[in-house]
């Protein structure tokens, strides 16, 4: 049983205009994602900005109610447990943001931050979670000594460790982290990714990691989903999609990282055109607008998931140029 | 952890807590910025006087409030009797009455101005909190509200209930938190869109508990710099309503009526209008400097 199961999830948004704020249109920021996680994994999560990967990480914590499909969490379903139910949900769900300048409030002491979701939830005595704050601390390698701090006295890296530290504090067995280093210094990125692949290792905590950096995501993940336009077009190991990519959008992508080697030939797979807007999608295959290799259906018809997968792992591809309509 | 690669004793607020150097909440920061400003500091001190001398003054004066002097009607300043300001018509001694006018003047400032606040903080952060059709209908309320002019209202509450002081606090309270409700919803607004919002609902903190302990501390800046003008707003409205006779009642006194009453004499006894007038402004000065002062200190940009 996979930890997280996520079944055709779908986000809009109404977008309301004129005097009395009538619905007009639908964003579709998610629409129609399924995966699974299993217990203790990595799933990086790509794409461009826009592609809705942020509101399917906020969606599966139900912090933007899902507007259908399902959720399971070690296959009990979420979707519909009442706003009151979600508190036990909390525990084992987290979060892990992408501003650390945004993601703290700064009227709260690191101590009264960290401290938080243990008070919310009733655990310990006073004394336990003084001590549960000391101990988060040491795990993303700050001292005690800065307990009583506030925010705006540390850079955006050690913030970012602090957000951690509270999203530990409950002991989740799953975290979303949305972008945590897209906001930090290269220099500092690596601390906290080693930090995020420390947890992974240490506390056997499932990743749901999002990012636009490819270099990142294949640093950190186990399993790799590439995002367009609210649709995941293409699913696989981390190993299998970077030495493999199927889908011609992940192949643009790929084409598109700079290779530190001297004198080495890239091969330009350029997008032509900018991202269709999600509020009127283009019909069929979201991406047949752009794709190099457009055929007839793709206009028609949207692409199912297909396996491709050579080395025993799935290796899902949603395009027509495989399965049925590679043919 | 492997992380000692980290080394989090690099960082500024680390060493300062191991030099025992004490942390600094933003308030602290601005406190400190504030009392670096000379003249909100010297208004503080001049309206801390002001305010001492309204509440112990009509104490010890040896003149009462309300005691007539037949044998001295309208004679100017004088060391005489202790007629330091002069006496009005009646022959009452004007400094303790321009003393005890602010004690009701800086009362009235600072109730309305509470009540405003209460008011206002709250229904502001609900409506931007709750955001929607509830967030339209509350503000939609407050335009209405809004639209009613002042003194209007004000005829109409005295019509119905007769002149009352508190008829004064209900009416300038109740106009007063719109403009602080429209503040606090806009920054409500802008601070709901923080991350640290959604974080709080991924702990699973209730909506109450969000608006309280997040919402409402990180809207207080500007909130804090309204009050400060807001005070002297309701003092100044508080005296043209005494000065229209709609405000505070003989034989009570506020620093408007005692203008009011100056005024008819401006011919023959100006000490009349000069004393209170003065009064008024320096405090109206003051405020406003500090009003200054806080925004500068809250908002270092």
């Amino acid at each position: 049983m996979p930890l997280l199961e996520v079944r055709d999830l779908k986000k809009y948004f109404p977008v309301r205009a004129g005097l009395f704020r009538r619905t007009k249109a639908q964003l579709r920021a998610v629409d129609g994602v399924s995966f699974r996680i299993e217990k203790g994994r990595t799933l990086g999560l790509v794409g461009e900005s826009g592609c809705g990967k942020s509101t399917l990480g906020r969606a599966i914590l139900r912090l933007h109610e899902p507007s259908s499909g399902d959720i399971l969490l070690n296959g009990r379903s979420i979707i519909d447990v009442p706003r009151s139910g979600m508190m036990g949900l909390r525990r084992q769900m987290q979060m892990i943001f992408q501003d650390p300048y945004s993601s703290l409030s700064p009227r709260r002491t690191v101590a009264q931050t960290i401290r938080e979701p243990l008070d919310v939830h009733g655990i310990g005595t006073r004394e336990e979670r003084r001590r549960q704050v000391d101990r988060l601390l040491d795990i993303v390698s700050m001292g005690p000594q800065v307990r009583d701090r506030y925010p705006h006295e540390f850079s955006g890296g050690q913030r970012q460790r602090i957000g951690i530290a509270r999203a530990l504090a409950l002991n989740p067995e799953f975290i979303v982290a949305d972008e945590p280093v897209s906001a930090l210094d290269v220099s500092v990125q690596s601390q906290v990714l080693n930090l995020i692949a420390d947890l992974k290792r240490d506390m056997g905590i499932a990743f749901l990691f999002i990012s636009h950096d490819l270099a990142v995501i294949q640093h950190v993940s186990d399993d790799v989903g590439v995002m367009y336009l609210g649709r995941l077009v293409e699913f696989a190991s981390a190993q299998d999609l970077y030495r493999d990519p199927q889908h011609p959008y992940t192949k643009a992508l790929m084409a598109a990282i700079p290779v530190p080697e001297p004198g080495r030939k890239r091969t330009r797979l350029v997008v032509k055109g900018e991202v269709p807007s999600p509020i009127d999608p283009p019909a069929g295959c979201p991406f047949h607008t752009r794709c190099e290799q457009v055929k007839a259906v793709c206009s028609v018809k949207r692409p199912l998931a297909v396996d491709v997968g050579a080395s025993g792992r799935p290796h899902l591809v949603s395009c027509h140029l495989y399965g049925d309509g590679g043919q | 952890m492997t992380l000692s690669d980290l080394n989090p004793l690099k960082s500024a607020a680390v060493r300062d807590a191991l030099d025992g150097k004490a942390s600094q909440s933003l308030w602290r920061q601005a406190a400190r910025r504030f009392r670096r400003n000379r003249a909100a500091m010297a208004s503080l001190a001049i309206l801390f006087v002001i305010a001492a001398t309204s509440i112990l003054v009509p104490v010890f004066w040896p003149n009462g409030i309300e005691e007539t002097y037949w044998e001295s009607i309208l004679i100017p300043p004088t060391f005489e009797n202790f007629h330091w300001f002069g006496t009005d018509s009646n022959g009452r001694d004007l400094l303790v009455r321009v003393f005890y006018g602010g004690r009701i003047s800086l009362t009235i400032g600072l109730l309305t101005t509470v009540v405003a606040l209460l008011i206002g903080v709250t229904y502001g952060a609900i409506a931007g909190f709750a955001g929607g059709y509830t967030d339209s209908i509350m503000m939609r309320f407050v335009d209405v509200l809004y639209s009613l002019p002042l003194l209007f209202f004000i005829i109409i509450l005295v019509t119905i209930f007769g002149r009352n002081i508190y008829l004064v606090f209900v009416a300038i309270g109740a106009i007063e938190w719109l403009t602080m409700s429209r503040i606090v919803r806009g920054q409500t607004l802008s601070v709901v869109t923080k991350e640290y919002v959604e974080s709080a609902v991924a702990i699973g903190l209730s909506r109450t508990a969000i608006l309280v302990r997040y919402i409402i501390p990180n809207v207080l800046g500007p909130v804090v710099v309204y009050v400060s003008l807001l005070i002297p707003t309701n003092i100044i409205i508080e005296s043209y309503l005494s000065f229209l006779g709609l405000g505070v009642q003989e034989p009570l006194t506020s620093w408007g009526l005692l203008i009011s009453q100056g005024a008819g004499h401006i011919d023959s006894a100006p000490w009349l209008l000069i004393f209170p007038a003065t009064m008024l402004a320096i405090t109206m000065f003051c405020f406003n400097f500090i009003g200054d002062g806080l925004r500068d200190a809250l908002d270092p940009r």
